[in-house]
């Protein structure tokens, strides 16, 4: 899973990678994730993307996929 | 149909936006240039750093220029957008947008650059005399 800005700071690099039975979603990578970053345990709601397009937390995910979480944005 | 979106880490030109959408039938252009504000929320800024998930960046401000395209009927829509650390006064972010009449190129650059802060996976850090922060979600009106 990428992780940008805040969260990548708080896991010290850019992607973490974590094991998830088959079919699972998002949002339990992301809980996986949440385990093995002790500063992102509080980071319930992220905006999450399943091959570059914001995805719901209920998206099933498969082999392949780029998927990433991150912060509200604040560009421009 | 012209169109421009790019994540560019290094300096960013108006006049590449601009020349990116300009042509004989459009009689106007309207752009917008944000640039590294030297203060926020009382406290001095001494330099910005912006990070972007570049490829999918570039993917939203392609569909915000279709967006463009379908509210004020105009294709030509250039959406540059800097990363890396800014000095004070640098441009962090230019859209142009050209139209056949001005109406239309100046709401189209309004709602261009109002989307890219609501949608675009960007991030500002602000870097201060003593210490840096993230910056998440919009934090102010007009920046």
């Amino acid at each position: 899973m990428l992780l940008f800005a805040r969260y990548r700071e708080a896991a010290g690099r850019a992607a973490l990678e974590v094991d998830v039975p088959a079919g699972a979603t998002l949002g339990q990578v992301w809980e996986r994730v949440r385990e093995q970053v002790p500063a992102l345990r509080g980071e319930e709601r992220p905006l999450l993307a399943c091959d570059r397009a914001y995805s719901s937390a209920d998206r099933v995910v498969s082999e392949g996929q780029e998927i990433a979480a991150f912060p509200p944005v604040s560009g421009g | 149909m012209s169109g421009l979106y790019r994540i560019e880490d290094g300096p960013i030109d108006p006049g590449e936006a601009i020349g990116a959408v300009g042509g004989p039938d459009r009689g106007a252009i309207a752009t917008f240039t944000g640039t590294a504000r030297d203060h926020h929320g009382g406290r001095r800024v001494v330099a910005l750093e912006y990070q972007a998930y570049a490829p999918m960046a570039e993917e939203v401000l392609r569909a915000i220029g279709a967006e463009v395209a379908e509210r004020f009927g105009t294709p030509h829509v250039a959406i540059l957008h800097r990363i890396g650390r800014l000095a004070i006064g640098e441009a962090s972010v230019v859209v142009a947008v050209a139209a056949a009449h001005r109406r239309e190129a100046l709401a189209g650059c309004a709602y261009a650059i109002e989307r890219l802060k609501a949608m675009a996976p960007i991030w500002k850090r602000e870097h201060y005399e003593d210490g840096a922060a993230w910056i998440e979600g919009c934090t102010d009106a007009g920046g």
